[in-house]
């Protein structure tokens, strides 16, 4: 289960995380996801996957890009809320965990895939290219409402799965029988193992033609 | 000319890192991480509340978001993907970016990129809809609290991904 170390003398004071959606006041709390929002959407644009064929270039080799600000935002995250919850600041207990549902996961991950290799955004950066007035992202997004439309419509017929397979909310470090620290440690070394692939992919299927203007 | 003032993009993982920031104050100051698919499914449900209450009211699906006079519409991932427009704006207002285009390979046509962007859309929420988050609410926002459902959602994914670039290897390259 989440946040098994250290948990001595953590009760009292101020503790993070400040704010949890179910108390205080909801107009506060609406407003930070606003601010929050606007944070994502920069950070999204200014990475550059406002470019459906810089995100595409991730399963082609001529564009890492993907990879590379994914991995670093989730490693900054990890190694973040690590520290801050070591030092007694963030309760990570009262963060949101996601429940694990084996099956429902993985098929929804590979639908997933399909629509990223299809359509060549994913939500998130679909809202923040049609941000920037691109068309194929405002349709990409049409389509993603048809999609919630056409999951709650047959919602009945796939209920039994999709409540199938749940193992709650696990951590891999716990499953894997490793600290959190150790954990993240062994994450950090893969994703640079991976940057540094990324980096060579880049230049062997490089597309000069396409990253040259998007 | 828009190409003449254009700025180039910031480095992959500096915005990454400044993505990583943004999530970990999501994390500090409300306990949750980023979201995208889940504010679109909202939004849905709220505008199918305004066609047919009564659907909205009885149909299983819908049924558990405006239980005890509940509006979908006033929703933490609702506000967070507004948000996101205008940070994206702002984004690509002060980089020079803001233009009306459809972005094509120039050996695809503009309706086949448009209507595989619709098709993707649509594959795309409903299977983030199925494995409860997306690219950013399931897979990102769960590996930074290292849960087996964000590695397994993400390799699934990128995965996947892989997997069909063969077949539409023509849209993109």
């Amino acid at each position: 289960m989440p946040g098994s170390l250290e948990k001595t003398g953590f009760k009292e004071g101020l503790m993070a995380p400040i704010l949890t959606s179910s108390e205080t006041a909801q107009l506060i709390n609406l407003l930070i996801a606003f601010l929050v929002g606007i944070g994502f959407g920069f950070a999204l644009e200014q990475g550059g996957f406002s470019s459906s064929r810089k995100l595409a270039g991730m399963f082609y080799g001529y564009d890492a890009t993907v990879l590379k600000v994914f991995f670093t935002a989730s490693i900054v995250a990890m190694i973040g809320s690590r520290i801050l919850s070591s030092l007694g600041l963030l309760d990570m207990d009262l963060v949101f965990h996601n429940q694990f549902y084996v099956g429902p996961a993985i098929v929804g991950g590979i639908i997933m895939g399909a629509g990223f290799i299809m359509g060549g955004f994913c939500p998130g950066t679909g809202i923040s290219a049609a941000a920037i007035g691109k068309i194929d992202a405002f349709v990409f997004l049409i389509g993603g409402a048809v999609g919630a439309f056409l999951f709650a419509e047959t919602y009945p017929l796939i209920q039994d799965f999709l409540v199938s397979g749940n193992r709650g909310p696990v951590k891999l470090s716990d499953s894997l029988g490793l600290s959190d620290t150790v954990f993240i440690f062994l994450v950090t070394v893969i994703a640079i193992g991976m940057f540094w692939l990324a980096e060579k992919a880049e230049k062997k299927f490089a597309r000069p033609d396409i990253t040259k203007d998007y | 000319m828009e190409i003449m003032r254009r700025k180039p993009y910031m480095n992959p993982y500096l915005a990454g890192v400044l993505l990583g920031l943004v999530l970990l104050g999501a994390m500090v100051i409300s306990g949750r991480g980023l979201g995208a698919s889940g504010g679109i499914k909202y939004c849905v449900v709220s505008v199918v509340g305004a066609v047919s209450q009564e659907h909205a009211a009885t149909a299983d699906y819908y049924s558990k978001y405006y239980q005890d006079g509940k509006k979908p519409i006033n929703n933490w991932l609702v506000f967070q993907i507004l948000g996101m427009v205008v940070g994206g704006f702002i984004s690509g207002a002060i980089s020079g970016r803001l233009t009306w285009k459809i972005e094509k390979s120039p050996k695809i046509s503009k309706s086949r990129r448009l209507i595989l962007a619709f098709l993707g859309g649509v594959f795309f929420v409903y299977g983030g809809q199925m494995a409860r988050g997306c690219t950013s609410g399931a897979a990102l926002s769960g590996m930074a609290v290292l849960t087996t459902a964000g590695f397994v959602t993400m390799i699934a994914i990128f995965g996947s991904g892989f997997l069909f670039a063969w077949f539409f290897r023509k849209n993109w390259i």
